[in-house]
Formats: structure tokens, C-alpha cells, sequence
């Protein structure tokens, strides 16, 4: 783990100062989650009189994570989904060398819910969560539409067979024995849809990653997982029922229908949905939380990161075991 | 020892009571979060206390049963997976489902008895659920 610097405030102060080419004074500087090793902090940078309210991304805890892009990578896209009026905080300037805060960006601060059992039950989103599938289709369709020509060239293209191709390798590599999962693997690998051209996948987009207003989605966050790869892994994604909170009869995040979502992501100029193909991916996701489960509860057992709640999400397995063989039959 | 108490479950639920009544009250809100994990998770132990052994059997049973042969359960799981794996058995297999089914909802009678899908599987077949504790804040958001 490492500890972010002690004179982190000084540091952001020069950066903001050099980025934004004028006197700036930072404060309320503090973590948003997890102490002083967290990535993400919020701050208000005062420009003369004008304060502005921000958040502060920084390169997560414990190195590099070749699946995740980087910092500067995650801000390109932001930067871009914006053209494409997707829902997005605004960057307001990037980090480089020079600040000594390694890779990271500053973006606009908004303010709203995030948690997703609020969104879920709070009466101030009962008016959102009537729109709010509808919605996920219509920014889906836009960031798919992004031309893929002016994206970052560090994306890697992830397409099905090379996904469960290194699902697999790792799933292998803990020699744990589930035979619930080697059933989806089969299946996965038996019915992957035919797909010529692969887009910018957001790669996280779910429950949980949205800032919502009683008005809908204020911005999509999380872009850390994006890719290239085939659009109907973001719509299986939100399907998948650990992001449901316990709405089951709610395939969409909880809160709305798939044929909401389906026709949201067509009326927003998205292709035709098979809700096959979405089907597919819901399978996939399912499988892939699951082992993401495996990994977490041995990210504890090899002692990488001794924690409770990591040996305890272990047992959340079962729960995408139960999943996959209702999706299954 | 036997019968004396404490029994272990007995031991299992003050150290829950100490965390719930003694520690969260007086620790910020990141750390009263991971005490309510530590909770839940001492339930999983004492609901595997429960039923794991009978389950475990039932499992065995069935395992030797579907693979046609004797032998220890987590070797004959191994080779489950493998013949899933390499197609000499069929997932569309009925007998390979309800193995899965059961084994599975088992778990999850431990695991996580609050689970939407496992409540919904109970609601359908009309099973009573056991009143077993309530399962909450043990992941990530």
C-alpha cells in the first residue's frame, strides 16, 4: 500500500496553480473513502473568488493492475465521452511529471447519490428510477458510438473468446474447484455471439457507479475497466443480479426492465438489441463477479491485503453460483 | 465435554455482542462498517456449524451417485469439474443440474440465507426458509 504524501495539499496547490494558470488556494483536501491511501479525495480550489468544487483522482494503492487503464487514460475518455454527451464530470486538467503526484486528474465535483440501495429506496429517486433503465440505454448508445478512431491507443481490445481466455487462465491458476463455474465456462464458450466490430466498452457500468439526482443519471463514473470490445457487454453487465440490491424482479440495476434499457439504447441511435447476445453477457458478468470473488477473498489469503470483509466476499460466490443456474436453465 | 457450556456457538454470539454493543458505538463509521462484516461473518461460521455436516454428506451422496463411483468428496468434485470441462459430461444434463441446484442453494443456506435468488428459489419450490439471522453490509458497494 502506499501512503500518499504527507505534503500532498502543497503539491496540489502547485499543480492546480501550474495547470490552471492563475493564483489557487486548495482546500477541505480529504480522502473520500479508505484514509490516506486513497485514490480518490475531494477538494475546493479557490481562484479568487470564484471556489471550485473537485475531486482529485490519483493512481490507485498497490501499483500497477494491468487490467485497469491508467489515470491520463481514464481523463482522455471522460473527455471524450463528453463530446459524445454522455454524462461525465468535466476534467479540469491532468497531472504530468512535473507535479510529482505521479499520474492523476482533477474533475468537477457533483453532487448526488451514489450508493445503491438509496437509489434504490429513497423517495427522492422514485420520479429517476422510473427513467432511469431508459436512460442507461441512451448513454450506452452514446458511448458506443464514439468513433473508435479518436480513442486513447492504450485501450486493449477485449473481445469474448479473449476474455474467457484469460478468465479461464486465472480461474486455473487458484485450483479451486466449482463445478458450477466450469458449467458456465462450457457454456460461455459454446454459444459466443458473432461480433465484427468491437467499441469503447465502459467495462463498470452498473448500480454503483452512477451519481444520481431525483431528475436521473448526473454522471457515470468508474471508467478504470473500459476496453474495446463488444457493446453488449456493458447492457449484460447492468443485467447482472448482484447489481439488482435485492430488486430481483428489476433486471436492470434494480430499478428497471431490460425492455426499458432495449429500447432506451435503440432510440438513442444504438444498433438493433438480441436480447441473446445481452443474455450472454449477463452470463459472462455473472461468471466474472463471481470469480472476482475468488480473487478478493484470496487477495486476503495470500496476504496481500489482510482484511474481514475480503475473506468474507468469498462466500459471496454461492450467490453467482445460484445466479448462473437460473440464467442457465 | 460434551453439552458443557460455553459451546462454541455460545462463545460465537458473545464475541458478537461484544463487537455490536462495545466496539461499534465507539469507532468511526469505515471501521463500525468492517465490525458489522466481522458479525455477519461469525454468522456464516455458526450456520456452517449448523448444517455444514449434513450437507456435506448429502453432497457426498450425490456426487458418488452422479459420477458413478466411491471416493473422497473433494476429489470427486475435482473430477466433476473436469468432466464438465471436457464435455463427457453434458451441461444440459439433468441429473448434472439438480446436483448443482441443490449443492448450491445448500451453500447458500449458509453463505447468505437473505440472497433474492435463494429466497425466490425457497418461495418456488414452497419450502419453509429457516429463521436464520439476517445477512447484511458483507461486500462492496
Amino acid at each position: 500500500m502506499t501512503e500518499h504524501p504527507d505534503d500532498l495539499a502543497e503539491l496540489l496547490t502547485a499543480a492546480s496553480v501550474r495547470h490552471l494558470q492563475c493564483p489557487v488556494i486548495v482546500e477541505n483536501l480529504r480522502p473520500l473513502s479508505g484514509g490516506a491511501s486513497a485514490d480518490t479525495w475531494r477538494f475546493d480550489a479557490l481562484l479568487g473568488k470564484e471556489r471550485k468544487e473537485l475531486i482529485l483522482r490519483l493512481a490507485p494503492p498497490g501499483g500497477r493492475d494491468p487490467i485497469r487503464i491508467d489515470r491520463k487514460t481514464e481523463a482522455q475518455l471522460q473527455q471524450l465521452a463528453i463530446k459524445a454527451e454522455v454524462p461525465v464530470a468535466p476534467v479540469l486538467f491532468v497531472l504530468d511529471e512535473e507535479d510529482g503526484l505521479g499520474m492523476g486528474y482533477a474533475m468537477e465535483r457533483i453532487e448526488g447519490e451514489t450508493i445503491a440501495r438509496k437509489i434504490l429506496s429513497n423517495e427522492e429517486y422514485a420520479k429517476a428510477r422510473t427513467q432511469l433503465a431508459q436512460q442507461c440505454g441512451e448513454i450506452l448508445a452514446r458511448i458506443h458510438s464514439i468513433e473508435t478512431g479518436t480513442l486513447p491507443s492504450s485501450l486493449q481490445a477485449l473481445p469474448a473468446e479473449k476474455l474467457l481466455k484469460t478468465m479461464r487462465s486465472l480461474y486455473t491458476a487458484f485450483e479451486q474447484d466449482h463445478p458450477v463455474f466450469e458449467f458456465a465456462f462450457r457454456w460461455l464458450l459454446d454459444h459466443i455471439p458473432e461480433n465484427k466490430t468491437l467499441r469503447l466498452v465502459h467495462g463498470d457500468f452498473r448500480n454503483g457507479n452512477f451519481i444520481v439526482g431525483p431528475e436521473g443519471i448526473r454522471a457515470v463514473l468508474d471508467w478504470e475497466l473500459a476496453h474495446l470490445g463488444n457493446p453488449m457487454e456493458d447492457l449484460g453487465w447492468i443485467c447482472v443480479n448482484s447489481w439488482r440490491f435485492g430488486n430481483i424482479d428489476l433486471p436492470v440495476g434494480g430499478f428497471g426492465t431490460r425492455e426499458q434499457l432495449f429500447a432506451g439504447y435503440e432510440a438513442a441511435g444504438g444498433k438493433k438489441v438480441d436480447p441473446k447476445v445481452v443474455h450472454f453477457w449477463e452470463v459472462f458478468g455473472t461468471l466474472k463477479w463471481g470469480f472476482a470473488c475468488i480473487m478478493q477473498a484470496f487477495t486476503h489469503l495470500m496476504g496481500a491485503k489482510r482484511s474481514v470483509e475480503l475473506a468474507a466476499i468469498g462466500r459471496r460466490v454461492s450467490e453467482t453460483e445460484i445466479d448462473l443456474l437460473n440464467l442457465l436453465q | 465435554m460434551a453439552g458443557n457450556r460455553p459451546t462454541s456457538f455460545d462463545l460465537i454470539e458473545a464475541v458478537c455482542e461484544f463487537l455490536e454493543n462495545k466496539i461499534i458505538p465507539k469507532v468511526d463509521s469505515y471501521t463500525a462498517f468492517h465490525a458489522r462484516v466481522a458479525i455477519n461473518t461469525l454468522g456464516i461460521v455458526k450456520r456452517e456449524m449448523e448444517l455444514g455436516n449434513d450437507l456435506s454428506t448429502e453432497e457426498h451422496k450425490r456426487l458418488s451417485r452422479l459420477l458413478k463411483q466411491d471416493g473422497h468428496p473433494d476429489e470427486l468434485n475435482s473430477l466433476l469439474c473436469r468432466k464438465i470441462r471436457d464435455g463427457s459430461i453434458d451441461y444440459s444434463d439433468t441429473d448434472l443440474i439438480n446436483h448443482l441446484k441443490k449443492t448450491t442453494l445448500g451453500k447458500l443456506s449458509i453463505d447468505n440465507p437473505e440472497y433474492s435468488a435463494y429466497k425466490k428459489e425457497l418461495a418456488r419450490e414452497g419450502e419453509s426458509s429457516r429463521s436464520l439471522p439476517r445477512e447484511n453490509s458483507r461486500g462492496t458497494e
